[in-house]
């Protein structure tokens, strides 16, 4: 049987933490999340998973679960605190992100009076300068890879810099899931650079779907397919297969 | 000698405000909101508002009555629907005469400045952001110590009111939360200068009782920092309002779909928030009751 797509960017979200050890890996909407439990579930089982709503849960708990084995409590006081401390890697949306990682779920269109009033900043600001982010885009194309963002909801490396100091040494973007690839920042000036492509995607399908122009380095290769393990870590974790939904082969 | 009761009704605690006041609402998106002082305060003259909330319904409805002339938020969003659409409509038609966007921490950070009195308090979120493009008034600090950095401060915020809703309430104001997250409840209580700060709650129980249901830890809200106390069961609808009950999901899909267009949100409002809390309650049964004998 050959793997899914969604099987595919699962692993690669849970990739994102890898190495983080004994932190909050906090997953914003299915995929992260799933990415964060089965991250938890097999490379890195030190890390801390909520359940959406305010508890630490221990276990596998499947995605939209109720039986929950509670660790900790962690309500949104505790997520603040517990940020500003750097003791978090987050994985959010963006509906715009540039080449440094500027990133938008605030509003398209001028900021005054918008096209589209989307969520508002968030705390997007705040994780941005405080701990790791990184991010999930479901559909990888030219409005969402932009060459300008509409409203800064999260700081990217260029504007990390500008700021110095604590920040400028401590900014850290992780990487960028979408349906196409993994991203990165890891080059000359922190520009976005391809990680890998999924089963079936070229460095050109990639390209020729972000609107500016990205860093490749060599021979990019193929994101990599669960593990036996992971396979059924995230059968256990998405039973009702909630990732295809969001990721449709 | 027993003391005076602070139990008052809905249209007693929003007849206090006034014109251009600023009004803090507690609970967390479509979470815990005190939706039944909104709705009372629906039924005002009241304008000009400065409203402070981590934005659900309560700002959207709001927003739909033309009340509100400066919002100070992180987001407006109904949680399980991401997007809330009369918040999205005011903005998107300019309505919002001074909208203030601000990160969710530094919103924090500005009710717990206004709490103890303090001009600001530092953060770095917010820095390097658009907030601080969007927002011209924000000024940064440098430490004072070795270190020298620049950090933002977030000025305080002082309410003239505050809303908010709790599990378990006794006659004066000793206020328990059941469910998981207090949200930021405390503050827009403590932020609020003293006059105003009202606390409704779904049940109105005997102070000895206040450890009959959750453990002392729950007993963040004492009667200090409480001017008014209403009984308002189920007074959260349709918001959650855990353990007591979850959010009517359903009710919820029926108010998003009812801001489509002018027609069916006058239609919406003319039947769920023309009368009193009592009446909106007896729509909300009704309408329920409806759906239930379509679905046989």
């Amino acid at each position: 049987m050959s793997t899914s797509l969604a099987d595919v960017v699962a692993v690669a979200c849970a990739d994102a933490w890898r190495g983080d050890g004994e932190i909050f890996a906090s997953g914003m909407g299915v995929m992260p999340m799933l990415g964060a439990r089965l991250a938890r579930a097999t490379f890195e089982p030190d890390l801390m998973v909520s359940d959406g709503e305010a508890f630490f849960v221990a276990g596998d708990l499947p995605i939209g679960g109720t039986d929950k084995l509670v660790e900790g409590w962690i309500p949104f006081r505790q997520v603040f605190d517990t940020l500003w401390g750097g003791r978090r890697h987050v994985m959010m949306g963006a509906s715009q992100i540039d080449r440094f990682g500027n990133t938008n779920i605030a509003n398209i269109g001028p900021w005054k009076q918008p096209k589209a009033q989307l969520l508002g900043v968030r705390g997007g600001p705040g994780n941005t300068v405080n701990n790791a982010t990184s991010f999930f885009i479901p559909k990888h194309q030219s409005s969402v890879f932009v060459e300008q963002v509409d409203m800064v909801s999260g700081v990217g490396y260029d504007r990390a810099e500008k700021l110095g100091g604590f920040i400028a040494r401590r900014h850290d973007l992780r990487r960028v899931v979408t349906n196409l690839a993994v991203l990165d920042f890891n080059s000359p000036g922190h520009r976005m650079r391809i990680v890998s492509v999924h089963p079936g995607v070229t460095v050109a399908d990639v390209q020729s779907n972000t609107g500016f122009e990205l860093v490749v380095e060599g021979d990019v290769p193929e994101s990599r397919p669960p593990t036996a393990d992971e396979a059924a870590a995230i059968e256990r974790i998405d039973p009702r297969g909630l990732r295809h939904r969001e990721l449709p082969a | 000698m027993a003391r005076p009761s602070k139990l008052m009704s809905e249209v007693e605690a929003v007849s206090t405000i006034e014109n251009g006041m600023t009004l803090g609402i507690g609970g967390w998106g479509s979470r815990r909101k005190p939706m039944s002082l909104v709705r009372a305060l629906l039924r005002t003259d009241v304008k000009d508002l400065t409203v402070v909330s981590y934005g659900g319904p309560d700002v959207g409805l709001l927003c739909a009555a033309g009340k509100v002339r400066r919002l100070v938020y992180g987001f407006v969003s109904l949680d399980s629907i991401a997007l809330e659409p009369h918040f999205r409509s005011a903005r998107q038609a300019g309505t919002i005469a001074e909208p203030i966007e601000y990160d969710e921490g530094m919103l924090q950070w500005a009710l717990y400045a206004g709490s103890l009195r303090l001009p600001f308090l530092p953060t770095r979120a917010g820095l390097g952001s658009g907030v601080m493009d969007v927002n011209s008034e924000l000024r940064t600090v440098r430490s004072p110590y070795d270190d020298g950095e620049e950090l933002l401060a977030v000025p305080a915020i002082r309410l003239d009111a505050a809303f908010v809703h709790l599990n378990r309430s006794d006659e004066r104001g000793n206020a328990q939360f059941l469910g998981p997250d207090l949200y930021f409840d405390d503050l827009f209580l403590a932020a609020c200068e003293p006059g105003r700060r009202f606390v409704s709650a779904e049940k109105i129980v005997p102070t000895a009782d206040l450890l009959k249901e959750g453990s002392f830890h729950t007993l963040k809200i004492n009667r200090s920092m409480v001017d008014g106390v209403i009984a308002a069961p189920n007074g959260a609808h349709f918001t959650t309002c855990e353990p007591d009950y979850g959010r009517d999901e359903a009710f919820q899909k029926a108010y998003v779909d009812a801001a489509r267009d002018d027609e069916s949100w006058r239609a919406f409002t003319a039947r769920f928030l023309a009368s009193d809390e009592a009446g909106y309650q007896r729509a909300v049964a009704e309408w329920r009751a409806e759906r239930k004998e379509d679905k046989k």
